[in-house]
């Protein structure tokens, strides 16, 4: 990953939808990176003041449903509770994955992110962590 | 990367990949494009996606890719694939996450040059009563059991609601209503996102445009349509919002564990499917029917609050201020249909992802006036330029399961036109050439500029040429409304 930071996003060229590729040295931050990320492509801004709290629960069936699962989650938050995070605690225990969103009502959105997909979805281990590349429906 | 040297030419308008292409491939792959429009997505993904759709299992003949195909996901844009019914599959990446996104011709008797003056009001006013935009609520707020209403009736339940004729029923796709739909069979969440977005536009591609009829090509076939030259209309897009896009994803993720229940192998996971005769795949039809109708009545909502703006600007102006419906179709969508493959009458699923249907005329389900000429395929081009309103053909019966192309088609990616394409440089450009715009976000606008997109003139007469479709009358537009 040459001089990359140990983890992050980058959105990648993709003719209709939008592309992006994540890195983490872990499973928990590359999660992390690609909420941040998400946030990113949607221009998700938040209001300032008071900060609410989210907590997701996740079985892990396979890694990418579950990175599927948690971004859908963040999205129907957006959506439906106007809710934004930038802050995330992310932990697995087991075959769970327990994650506590912090965040506040969103006050702009400017791309409409209809949906994750699977399109070539796939978790990678590299020598540096974890790296994957995430389509999304807009 | 698949090139062009892979494909065998039929003819100038149609290219085949054969099975023989790749091992897992059921069935071979037929693409109408021009060399033009196959050199426009060389570098992109569409190819692949197209040869990874022919190895779905129970495909009852090709996959048939349409000249405005691009790179998607799981299977390409502009790609119809057909299983047979009940043992072969149904994917819901193959109909996309916006079920039932589909495009609504209004068209009507006011003189363009008698109201050139008002069409800013009117874009105003269409603005104003049909909200777009990210996250954006409608006027109407439905209970959870008038939207289980609405899954079954679809445009039925517009109707009922004053929101709709009977006419507009008649000219809409399936009536605007798919039988068999199940909103049981729809998770909660996806019906918390559906209360609220009837009635909305959204975002993305999806826009309102107030056009003039340019050039009639087909008399008889414009005058059952009730177009005219020099007379407007108003074209629509949009479809199931976040309702489908919820079912879409639900289904996508229950179906990767139904794909190792019936030892399915996939190209790409996207692709997910299940047997339509299983407990998962009959599951997903009668959710993304309820999708369907979902998005039928929010067409025609939208349909009613453009009339009302009409009426609020142009009463008193013009003598007939009425918006006729000329046709409403659907181009991500999953329905059984009969069709005649090898020689052989087969009950198939049609998947139809960025594709509409384009029955030829004497289809049972078209309004008697509609019969004689083949139903009406209606391409909206990209921003600033033509669309168009085609017709079915008796071809396309025989050679692409009864579909067409759907637009123009993107060869540009959406970061890219940002780079390329100040917004509001666009809109000045496109207010000079007379077109009114009204936009929610300047980089959205960017995104969806002309040069983003290929050159529907040449997919449409990649169509014509092919056989698939006939013109009919080219429309341009004077108003764009956009989320």
């Amino acid at each position: 990953m040459g001089e990359r930071k140990s983890a992050g996003f980058v959105e990648l060229a993709h003719t209709a939808d939008v592309e992006m590729q994540v890195w983490g040295p872990d499973l928990p931050q590359l999660l992390e990176q690609a909420a941040l990320g998400m946030n990113s492509l949607a221009g998700f801004s938040l209001k300032p003041g008071r900060r609410q709290t989210h907590k997701l629960d996740l079985p892990i069936v396979d890694l990418e449903t579950t990175l599927v699962s948690f971004l859908s989650e963040l999205l129907y938050l957006a959506e439906v509770e106007n809710l934004g995070f930038d802050t995330f605690n992310i932990e697995i225990k087991g075959d769970i994955l327990i994650a506590i969103f912090i965040g506040a009502p969103l006050e702009l959105q400017r791309v409409h992110i209809k949906a994750v997909t699977y399109h070539n979805l796939e978790i990678k281990q590299v020598p540096e962590g974890f790296v994957v590349n995430v389509v999304f429906d807009v | 990367m698949i090139s062009i040297k892979d494909l065998t030419k039929i003819n100038q308008f149609e290219w085949e990949i054969p099975k023989s292409f790749r091992q897992d491939m059921q069935v071979p792959v037929r693409i109408f494009a021009t060399r033009q429009l196959l050199d426009d997505i060389s570098g992109d993904k569409s190819l692949e996606q197209a040869v990874n759709s022919a190895t779905l299992s129970g495909l009852a003949g090709p996959v048939v890719v349409m000249p405005d195909m691009h790179q998607g996901y799981g299977f390409p844009i502009g790609a119809v694939a057909a299983t047979r019914y009940p043992d072969g599959v149904v994917s819901p990446g193959g109909i996309g996450y916006d079920i039932n996104c589909g495009v609504r011709l209004l068209g009507s008797q006011i003189e363009y040059e008698s109201v050139r003056q008002h069409i800013g009001d009117l874009a105003t006013a269409i603005n104003q009563s049909c909200p777009s935009g990210v996250g954006t609520k409608g006027h109407i707020r439905l209970s959870g059991k008038e939207l289980d209403q609405l899954c079954r009736q679809g445009s039925g339940w517009a109707l009922k609601r004053g929101y709709a004729t009977q006419s507009d029923l008649q000219r809409t796709e399936e009536g605007g209503c798919l039988e068999g739909a199940q909103p049981e069979k729809v998770s909660q969440r996806a019906k918390q996102r559906g209360l609220s977005q009837i009635g909305t536009l959204g975002a993305g591609n999806h826009f309102i445009e107030v056009d003039v009829v340019d050039h009639v090509f087909d008399r008889e076939a414009a005058q059952a349509m009730g177009l005219q030259e020099g007379n407007l209309a108003v074209l629509i897009h949009c479809g199931s919002r976040g309702f489908g896009h919820q079912i879409c994803t639900d289904y996508v993720k229950e179906f990767q564990l139904a794909v190792k229940r019936y030892g399915m192998k996939l190209a790409d996971r996207e692709l997910v499917c299940a047997p339509m005769d299983s407990p998962e795949g009959s599951a997903y039809l009668g959710a993304m029917r309820s999708a369907a109708n979902y998005a039928f009545a929010n067409r025609q909502v939208l349909a009613h609050f453009a009339r009302k703006a009409f009426e609020q600007v142009l009463a008193g102006k013009v003598p007939n201020w009425h918006l006729h419906q000329i046709y409403d179709i659907a181009h991500n969508m999953g329905k059984l249909e009969t069709h005649t493959i090898n020689g052989e009458k087969v009950r198939v699923c049609v998947h139809r992802k960025g594709a509409t249907r384009a029955f030829g005329p004497g289809f049972e389900g078209l309004p008697a006036e509609y019969k004689p000429i083949g139903q009406p395929v209606l391409v909206p081009g990209s921003m600033g330029t033509a669309s168009w309103v085609l017709v079915g053909t008796q071809e396309s019966m025989e050679r692409s399961y009864g579909s067409c192309c759907h637009g123009a088609g993107r060869m540009m990616s959406r970061s890219k036109a940002k780079k390329l394409v100040r917004g509001d440089e666009l809109r000045n450009k496109l207010e000079a050439q007379g077109i009114q715009i009204r936009a929610g976000s300047m980089a959205g606008l960017a995104e969806e500029a002309p040069q983003a997109y290929k050159d529907v003139d040449e997919v449409v007469e990649t169509v014509v040429g092919a056989g698939i479709a006939r013109k009919v009358a080219k429309i341009v537009p004077v108003a764009v409304i956009k989320g």
